[in-house]
């Protein structure tokens, strides 16, 4: 038998046949290493998982007309958003803006694409149901239903002013949004093109994207050089207040960490000290029996960072669970296992637990060969 | 030469003088007993003679090594290579079985050597016992264990605390036989003991009193071979 797998053998024998003890210390490393390994997971992931949450707040990007032009063609727009990233992109809805009489009187209205307003302002209520692309249902803002007392299925008549076309349309739905939406009606974009004579034209596009604010910010760079005549515009209302609160929510994460990796470290060194202290004839026994001071550091710190190893291992893989259970539970997402996070969650476990060794360590080299036979 | 010779040593703790003026000489292959009550110094000449500790004052050769002002690092190579220890409480590790508490003396030592210390082993009767924990021997069987220890890196010096301290009579006149036999091999042993009747197997005894070996007509413990005399 060669020394090292005498030292080896001693050290698994330390932990395995010393289970009680041991598995204080383990429990502690590996508690420790599935918080840390979790809240990592969590703490990277968070933007991400965050970033689609406040997508239901609305559009976080208006491509609007350069200059002092009221409209642009949808060309650009078509040209702006591939410099968009498709994996990223949540959806854009267009939107034609002009006046309008409903039932003989004036108001404003919006044509758009209602299919990819779903996508872009989550946040509507509606009424009754969505139109569907392309048909001559409208939807109408609850101030409007209000005042001329339309329910959904009702029959309207639009007129555009100065244009004696008119058109009869169904109220498919009322829409509710506590916001400026409400004074508005609604109709698909090309109907609206079609009745204003305004083909190929939209007064804004708004975009939504999962993008933190240094994205959002060069996209929105690279779109006012490429594309002339498309002027972006971040809202910075939604994309501020998102990064606040990421910003904040990264922190706790980070400081929760940082506690609990000093937990971790004061626990396994209390274990680690009382293992020391119980060993103290032990130690004192190898001594006696020739062995140096650089051998007992030798052992000790490898039965802690095995200890480390073992628990980190097990952190590792529990921390995994747990940041599952958190992501699924909290924003309703699987989330993928990370090599990196893992690696490093083993490293840190084998790190602290190895710093944690440090003190105790020095007290076992302390221990007088002596005490073996004054029988202390 | 004699192998270990002691020149007035003395050890002092603060104010207290745990030894003084011990002139001891030990031969190769004799077996000395060394008695007295308790707090009259025993452990702590053991302790000096074991390499486990420093003397104040005085000179100590071993083998014709004087240690009297070696480093610890030195003490640590002296005590691994020439003393094998036999303790009162048997000492062995607890989570290792009998044939790796020899192998852990092997280790400390030189290299590892498992058929090495199943022999040992079976020259204390223990071989099928080698694979036990010490929680699963008997107490005289443990301290078997610990004189294969003592033995498995040939020792020059054999100290033994009080070996049959912890055990009935029927194990500790097993143990004693294992000394008498390893006197009768050559080895030289210094056995501290509080029985007259153990003292009497050793070849000589000395009573130490206060720090001091005392004379014959001023002690109260008589050596068995005085009385003879």
């Amino acid at each position: 038998m060669t020394k090292y797998s005498m030292y080896t053998k001693m050290i698994w024998n330390a932990l395995l046949r010393r289970r009680s003890r041991m598995l204080i210390a383990l429990l502690a490393v590996a508690i420790g290493a599935t918080v840390v390994s979790g809240l990592v997971t969590i703490y990277y992931d968070v933007p991400r998982q965050m970033g689609r949450e406040f997508r239901s707040y609305g559009a976080n990007l208006l491509l609007t007309p350069a200059g002092d032009q009221q409209v642009m063609t949808q060309n650009l727009v078509a040209n702006a958003t591939t410099l968009l990233p498709s994996d990223k992109l949540i959806g854009i809805a267009p939107y034609l803006y002009d006046r309008i009489k409903l039932n003989e009187q004036p108001f404003l209205v919006a044509g758009t694409h209602f299919q990819a307003v779903k996508k872009v302002s989550p946040y509507w209520q509606i009424r009754g149901e969505w139109p569907v692309d392309q048909s001559e249902d409208i939807v109408i803002g609850a101030e409007v239903a209000e005042r001329l007392e339309i329910e959904p299925g009702q029959q309207v008549t639009l007129a555009v002013a100065g244009n004696e076309t008119e058109k009869k349309v169904k109220v498919a739905g009322i829409l509710r949004t506590g916001g400026s939406e409400e004074n508005f009606i609604f109709l698909d974009l090309s109907l609206l093109q079609q009745m204003l004579k305004k083909e190929g034209v939209i007064s804004i596009a708004q975009v939504s994207i999962t993008a933190n604010e240094a994205e959002l910010n060069t996209l929105t760079q690279q779109i006012g050089e490429q594309v002339p005549g498309v002027a972006p515009r971040l809202v910075k209302q939604v994309t501020q207040s998102e990064q606040t609160v990421l910003g904040k929510l990264q922190a706790l994460v980070y400081l929760v960490t940082i506690v609990v990796l000093l937990l971790t470290l004061i626990c396994v060194a209390t274990t680690m000290m009382a293992v020391v202290t119980e060993r103290r004839k032990e130690i004192g026994l190898k001594k006696a029996l020739g062995a140096e001071n650089r051998s007992i550091i030798f052992e000790f710190l490898g039965e802690g960072l095995a200890l480390g190893a073992l628990g980190g291992l097990l952190g590792t893989v529990l921390g995994f669970f747990f940041a599952q259970a958190v992501s699924v539970n909290v924003f309703g997402r699987m989330i993928s296992f990370q090599p990196l996070i893992a690696l490093l969650a083993l490293v840190v476990s084998i790190a602290v637990t190895g710093l944690a060794c440090l003190i105790p360590v020095k007290i076992a080299t302390e221990v007088e060969p002596a005490i073996v036979l004054r029988g202390e | 030469m004699s192998l270990l010779e002691l020149h007035d040593v003395s050890m002092i703790y603060g104010s207290v003088k745990a030894l003084q003026g011990i002139d001891l000489t030990v031969e190769k292959g004799e077996w000395l007993a060394l008695m007295g009550p308790s707090g009259s110094g025993k452990t702590t000449l053991m302790n000096i003679i074991g390499c486990m500790d420093k003397a104040s004052t005085g000179s100590i050769v071993l083998d014709g090594v004087d240690f009297t002002n070696v480093t610890a690092g030195n003490l640590t190579m002296l005590r691994r290579d020439k003393i094998g220890l036999v303790f009162q409480q048997f000492h062995l590790i607890p989570y290792l079985t009998a044939v790796e508490n020899l192998m852990v003396a092997q280790y400390y030592h030189s290299m590892p050597d498992e058929q090495e210390a199943l022999v040992a082993l079976e020259r204390v009767g223990l071989k099928e016992r080698a694979r036990h924990l010490p929680s699963q021997l008997s107490g005289g069987e443990q301290q078997r264990v610990c004189i294969a220890r003592a033995l498995i890196n040939y020792p020059m010096l054999i100290l033994a605390d009080e070996p049959t301290g912890n055990l009935d009579e029927t194990n500790a006149k097993i143990v004693l036989e294992f000394f008498q036999q390893l006197h009768r091999e050559g080895h030289t042993i210094i056995m501290v003991t509080h029985d007259p009747k153990v003292a009497e197997l050793a070849e000589r005894c000395i009573v130490l009193e206060h720090g001091r070996i005392a004379n014959r007509k001023d002690r109260r413990i008589v050596c068995r071979e005085e009385e003879v005399s």
